[in-house]
């Protein structure tokens, strides 16, 4: 019989990873890594140690905001920027709405399935931005290239999660309405849109409040809004210009998340 | 008396009043959205617009084929852009363990003043994109890697911070209640009984946040933060295109290797 005594006095909290083999190669990859890693950053820390004066007039610049002398710049900007976003968005929920029928797996025929998937998977692979450097080449600048980039972008988020919603509605009532005769329209329209349409309404408020964040990004590449006059202010060392629109942008932001959750709680 | 024959025959989702309101609300916003349009387009080009299929067919063209034999100088930036992006999210995650600890209401020192601190800390992090910050840090510390790598950890402070903290706030009290009456320290506490219930967020949010890097650290360098997107911006401004494309495929490639490893991780881990 064992005595207490050949108990163990302490206790360990078990590792995450059980096996010390693994455990150790991992740290020890990880270590590999960082020594390249660190080996290929070249600082060069003169220059930083040059910005840290800088950083302190940006600090300053944040602490005393200058919304006075470009403050009709600034209006414009996000004037653009607010209706770029609500006719991106609109499109964007507008256009969606086919490519996520088109794309679940219920209610689609393969190859247009199988067409509007890659479309989507397209569409989400590539950022913004690079959509939106696109856009501008062909639409030149200003505030339709925006418009372009978001509405893409748009389809390329909703459609999928739309899509997945339609795949995961109760199918008790796509075969009733299939029962009663009623033809592809009539299904969606009677068995598939009252399932999804909340969702549906909160994912679009989701999506608007992107759409505001992005748009102050895409001007950095010319795409209009209030990113353009970012840009310019940072481009003139206008820090404290810069930093009122940063607050700008930080307090729509806010509000916009604030009001899209307040009505998808209400909704919901 | 109401006769049976005063009530309406046939059955009606909403009454008059309904009916006229929800056709006033969707008049309004309908006005609403074509005067944004026509304000949005107020400087527009329609020439530009119109001639936009040339443009395409033109540039397509221009783009095709793909330079392969780029490639060559194409590594050095994506190992760079690798970097930004990993190293980006270890200083971001490392920064957000502690505002996530401070902002959850069940381990927070102060409500009153140390939680709505870490709150607009998230905030102020999760509404300024990763490109603006590298565009801050850019004119502030000069360009080059380091600015990328920092641009992306403070992009990254307040997403993992804010879906740490709502997984501290959701955890089984009585753990914490159970590691308490043992006479723990506070630190004890959270290394016994809350860490080990936010692990798998901890490292499913990580990983989900490093594969977002890797797309955001692609583009980073159209401002001067070092990566491929400093290849695709001299590309670009020489009007290279077949270069161009050559830098979207390998954005897409490493996008979808990308994707690869965050699956193989996540199911090692969770």
């Amino acid at each position: 019989m064992q005595s207490v005594s050949n108990y163990p006095t302490t206790w360990r909290k078990p590792p995450l990873i059980s096996k010390p083999s693994i455990r150790y190669g991992l740290w020890l990859l990880a270590a590999v890594y960082l020594f390249f890693a660190f080996d290929s950053v070249e600082v060069n820390w003169q220059r930083v140690w040059e910005g840290g004066e800088r950083g302190w007039r940006f600090v300053q610049a944040f602490l005393n905001p200058d919304f006075t002398s470009r403050w009709s710049n600034i209006v414009d900007g996000i004037y653009e920027s607010l209706t770029m976003t609500l006719c991106a968005t609109v499109a964007g929920v507008i256009l969606s709405i086919p490519f996520g029928l088109g794309s679940a797996r219920n209610l689609a025929p393969t190859p247009v399935y199988l067409f509007c998937r890659s479309f989507i998977a397209i569409a989400r692979s590539f950022q913004e931005i690079i959509i939106a450097i696109l856009c501008v080449a062909l639409f030149g600048f200003g505030a339709f290239a925006g418009f372009v980039t978001l509405t893409f972008a748009t389809i390329g988020f909703l459609a999928k999660l739309f899509a997945e919603e339609i795949e995961e509605i109760d199918p008790a009532s796509l075969t009733a309405m299939r029962a009663t005769g009623a033809n592809w329209l009539q299904q969606v329209n009677y068995a598939v849109q009252p399932q999804v349409m909340p969702r549906l309404i909160g994912l679009s408020l989701y999506r608007l409040d992107i759409n505001f964040r992005e748009s102050a990004v895409i001007g950095i590449v010319g795409a209009g809004g209030i990113g353009a006059t970012l840009n310019t202010a940072m481009d003139r060392y206008e820090y404290d210009s810069a930093a009122a629109i940063l607050l700008m942008i930080i307090l729509l932001v806010m509000l916009a998340e604030f009001a899209s959750g307040q009505i998808r709680k209400r909704i919901h | 008396m109401l006769n049976i024959n005063d009530y309406p025959q046939q059955w009606e989702k909403h009454s008059r009043t309904q009916r006229l309101l929800r056709w006033l609300a969707w008049l309004w916003f309908v006005v609403l959205c074509a005067f944004c349009w026509q304000q949005m387009n107020h400087q527009t080009l329609w020439y530009f617009v119109t001639d936009a299929p040339n443009q395409l067919a033109d540039i397509s063209s221009r783009m095709w084929p793909p330079r392969w034999s780029y490639m060559e100088s194409l590594w050095q930036p994506l190992w760079d852009t690798i970097n930004i992006a990993t190293l980006g999210t270890a200083l971001g995650v490392v920064m957000a363990i502690p505002v996530a600890f401070l902002a959850a209401r069940n381990t927070t020192p102060s409500q009153l003043l140390v939680r709505p601190i870490a709150l607009f800390v998230i905030a102020a992090s999760r509404s300024i994109n990763s490109l603006i910050w590298a565009l801050l840090l850019v004119a502030i510390m000069g360009p080059g890697l380091l600015a990328g790598i920092i641009a992306i950890a403070l992009r990254s402070i307040g997403f993992v911070a804010k879906l740490m903290y709502e997984a501290i706030e959701e955890i089984n009290a009585t753990q914490v209640s159970a590691i308490t009456a043992t006479g723990a320290s506070p630190m004890q506490i959270l290394d016994y009984a809350v860490v080990p219930q936010i692990m798998p967020t901890f490292i499913g949010t990580t990983i989900f946040r490093w594969d977002i890097n890797i797309r955001e650290s692609t583009v980073l360098g159209l401002v001067g933060a070092g990566g491929i997107g400093l290849r695709l911006n001299e590309s670009l401004a020489t009007l290279a295109w077949p270069q161009v494309s050559l830098i979207f495929i390998s954005i897409l490639a490493t996008v979808v290797f990308s994707e690869w490893v965050s699956a193989r991780c996540r199911k090692a881990f969770i």
